[in-house]
Formats: structure tokens, sequence, C-alpha cells
């Protein structure tokens, strides 16, 4: 990844003023695990009346919750630099977080992604987007990019995407983008 | 309500022109009124920005009531930026309810290119989901709650799109997103590579948009070397390629002006060959009223339809009443 000399040269006077501060807002992260692997892992994931009932079991425990909720937490941390907005959406963006956008764009790209692939408030940093792309591309799923994101839950925040996923809850967190 | 000449041009498939206006940072609403008039005669309608390049000005809608007060039909943009979706809905259904029914509607830059780098940057929703969210408040007659909308807006959405920009190949997939999702027309990043700009809009129309969405390509004079430095380095996402800069740094200083004048009426004149094209949208910030010129140097004279009457009637009932009520009222007193 160039760290050429867009990245110097594109932050504001302003911004450079601010000192040391880091602009507000999360920062693009790629991820640490190929796809391939992920949608591998993802299959034994899937929900089905077992883990409805390991999620519901744990939904009326808060103290089990909690740690089953900070058990995710450091996995996706770790792996893919997850925010814990709740509504994970990596299976369908190439297991690349686009909550780690700085603008938290749910559905592709803004335009303001630099030649050489950084993205604009982070130069020298590669939008999480066109890591999306090429690593969907890369494994046959760039159609899943076309699919329409629908607005997030903001009180989702914090809570296990892993236990709204297998209680059913992301249901319509997609549709087909002319629906 | 006035009948809407931006789409009525988009869809009898006459090249149209459009032009951007940048509001001042301040409440003077000449600045407006000075540039509008000036572009009058030559565009079918003026783009008012959001708060562009996330330095703080007057109010898009505010600014676009002024476009139309001053004979022109206004395109107001509405960025993702500084607004959550209450505030959304609520700022496109006010603009339906003045008749500004052109919706420009993008993601916004970050607040960090700004002169308030330490505001919140907002981003409840992006540029795909509020076209969708307009659409279904426009065709669905529901909120984005699902309560029910008493009287539907009549939006025309339009979406913005970078056919320059990484990932390349995404880049006519991402338009058919917007597309599905609500967009009738867009208006792309400035075009200096034309080649390039003619790949995306053969995908563009492979993917068959062109029947549902009308293109205007984003076009805007280069004027002196420090603007040229500034769109190289300076706009987030922009692509110069070095033939263009070559050629306008090949002329003396003195005629650096003219040839990016001409520069610019050529790539006009070049973009109305392409089929598929139906007009250009002319970005030239603090040189608008440099726009007919580059216009008539593209064989694109002044307009000869007769504009709408300045200040329509609708606006001024529901603006002003409640203030002469409040006047009514202190007086009284």
């Amino acid at each position: 990844m160039s760290t050429g000399s867009n990245a110097g040269r594109k932050s504001s006077p302003l911004a450079a003023a601010a000192g040391t501060a880091a602009p507000a807002g999360p920062r693009p992260v790629t991820p640490k695990v190929s796809p391939r692997s992920m949608y591998r892992l993802h299959r034994l994931l899937e929900p089905n009346g077992g883990y409805r009932l390991l999620a519901g079991w744990l939904e009326r425990r808060p103290g089990l919750s909690r740690v089953f909720t900070r058990a995710e937490r450091s996995v996706k941390k770790e792996l893919f630099g997850c925010r814990m907005c709740g509504q994970c959406a990596l299976p369908l963006t190439g297991y690349a977080c686009p909550m780690t956008c700085p603008k938290q764009l749910r559905n592709g790209p803004c335009g303001g992604v630099g030649t050489d692939g950084s993205c604009e408030v982070y130069p020298g940093t590669r939008c999480v987007w066109l890591v999306a792309f090429e690593r969907a591309e890369r494994e046959g799923r760039s159609a899943d990019l076309t699919l329409l994101q629908r607005p997030i839950d903001q009180r989702r925040w914090d809570s296990s995407s892993w236990v709204s996923y297998w209680q059913g809850r992301d249901e319509d967190l997609v549709v087909r983008a002319g629906e | 309500m006035a009948a809407n000449a931006f789409r009525a041009a988009l869809e009898s498939g006459t090249f149209t022109v459009t032009a951007e206006v940048g509001p001042p940072r301040g409440a003077d609403p000449d600045v407006i009124e000075r540039k509008v008039t000036a572009l009058r005669d030559w565009v079918t309608a003026v783009n008012i920005t959001d708060n562009q390049s996330a330095v703080v000005r007057m109010s898009s809608w505010a600014g676009s009531l002024l476009v139309r007060a001053a004979g022109v039909t206004p395109i107001m943009q509405v960025t993702c930026r500084d607004r959550n979706r209450i505030a959304l809905q609520s700022d496109l259904l006010g603009a339906a309810a003045l008749g500004l029914p052109n919706v420009l509607v993008m993601t916004g830059d970050h607040p960090k290119f700004g002169d308030q780098p330490d505001a919140k940057p907002v981003f409840d929703l992006d540029s795909v989901q509020v076209l969708w969210m307009a659409r279904m408040m426009r065709d669905g007659k529901r909120l984005l709650s699902g309560r029910p909308l008493s009287s539907p807006p009549d939006w025309f959405l339009g979406a913005v799109e970078n056919p320059f920009a990484p990932p390349r190949a995404f880049r006519a997939a991402r338009l058919a997103k917007k597309v599905a999702a609500g967009a009738q027309f867009v208006q792309t990043q400035y075009v200096f590579d034309i080649p390039m700009f003619a790949q995306w809009l053969a995908q563009v129309r492979d993917l068959g948009l062109l029947e549902r969405c009308r293109i205007l390509a984003g076009v805007g004079p280069v004027l002196s070397v420090r603007a040229l430095d500034h769109l190289q380095h300076r706009v987030a996402g922009l692509y110069v390629p070095d033939d263009v800069s070559r050629r306008l740094l090949a002329v003396p200083a003195a005629a650096f002006e003219n040839e990016g004048l001409r520069l610019c009426a050529e790539t006009i004149t070049e973009l109305s060959k392409l089929p598929g094209v139906s007009g250009v949208h002319v970005m030239a910030p603090g040189n608008e009223h440099r726009v007919p010129e580059i216009l008539s140097l593209a064989g694109l004279g002044p307009m000869q339809a007769p504009m709408q009457a300045p200040m329509q009637a609708p606006i001024s009932a529901p603006v002003l009443a409640p203030m002469q009520a409040q006047t009514g009222a202190a007086s009284a007193h």
C-alpha cells in the first residue's frame, strides 16, 4: 500500500492545525482473514433450531449474554476491526467491514477514493469498500454488493449480531435494490 | 405548482445544461441572485450545494428558494453528513412543500475536509438508503418508519457518481444500485478523461440504466495553475490525466485561463457526441460568471425558450403568512 505523494498533500490545513487529532469517526480496516475461509466458516454459523435455542437461552441470561457478546467482540474486532453495530454486513461485503468506513457507508464506496485506492479521509489506508469489492469478486460474490443494505437500527450497537442473526432479526436488513 | 423545467428538459431529450452554485458563507441573498442571474439564460437548472467541502454555508433549501426567485429551476443537494434520518425526511418533505422537487442525494464530504473537523460526522443513512427512502415515501406513500404519508411529495431524484474512482469496475454497478433505489438522473464528477468516461458509460448502457436514468456529465474549467493543483491534489476522488495537465501547463501563464476555458468547452462538445449523455453539469466554483463564455465556446448559445417568471406564487404564501400573523399579534399588544 502506497503512502505516496497524495498522503501529505490531501490533508487540509485545518486538520493539520489540529495537530495529531485524528478525523472524527472510524478508520478503514483490512481484514486479517481470507474471505474464502470466512465463507466456509459462515456455513457453520447459519441459523438452525439449535442456534435459535442457544440464542434464546443466552438472551434470558444477561451475565452470560455479556460474556458471549464480549467474546464475539474480541474475535471480530481482531479479525475485521468490528465496532459492534450489532447487525453484521460481513457475509455480503467480502468479509470487509463497511462500518470501518469513516462515513459508515453500507452500500458501496463513496466517490472520494484516491486513484491509488486510498480512503479520502485516511490517505495511505486502503478504502474498505475497495477491499470488499476485490475480496468479493475474487470469490465470485460480487453480486452480493448489488444488494441494498437497509438503514441499520442504531439501538443495536454493542449487542451480539450472532444472537440477532440466529433469532432471525436480520432478515429485512437487506433487500434487492429495486424492491 | 410550476412545471418542472429540469425534468421536462431531460424527458424531452434536449441536451440539458445545469450549473453549480455554492451558497454564501453568510446570510446575504444577493450573492445567489447575482450568480444565478448571470446563468439564467444559459442553463436549465442550477444546483445548490449542501455545505460543500464540509464548510458551513447557507442551507441548500434556502439557497434553492433564492435560485427560484431569480428565475431558474433549482436542484437542491442533500448530503448524509449533517442529518439523521428524521431530519432528512423532514427536510425532504419541506422541500417538496416549498415546490423544490429536484433533489440530488449524495454522501457528502467528511467533516475532516471542512472548517469544522470537530463536528460529529452523522452518516446515519448513506446516499443509496436516502434515495430508497425517498422513493418509498413518494411511491409507497410511507415514511421510513412505515407510517403512512398523507400527501406524498413529487420528487425528481438525482444521484452522483464518480466513474474515475476505484474500484472502477464497480462504479456502473453502484449506479445501478442507486437507480434501482430511486435515482432518475445522475450528475458525475468532473470528466477530464473522455475515453475512461466512455468506458463507464458503455457499462451503464449494458446494465440497461439509460432508459431509467438520465446522465449529466460533470465538467468544469481549470483557470489557473493553482486551480489545477487544487483539483489534482486536494479534491478527493478527482482524476486529471497527465495529458490534460500537460496541455494546460504548456501554454504561457497569461494564456492559461483561455486554454482552460477552451479545454472545458471542447470537453462539453466531445461529451455531447456520446450517445447516452443527456447533458452536462458545469461546476465552476467562484467562476460561475464564466459559464456562459464556456457554453458559448462549446456552441451552446443562450436558450430560446422563455424562462419561468421570477418568484412563483406558491412560496410566498406559506413562508410569509406566519410571520405576518406574528407581527399582527405583536402590534395588537
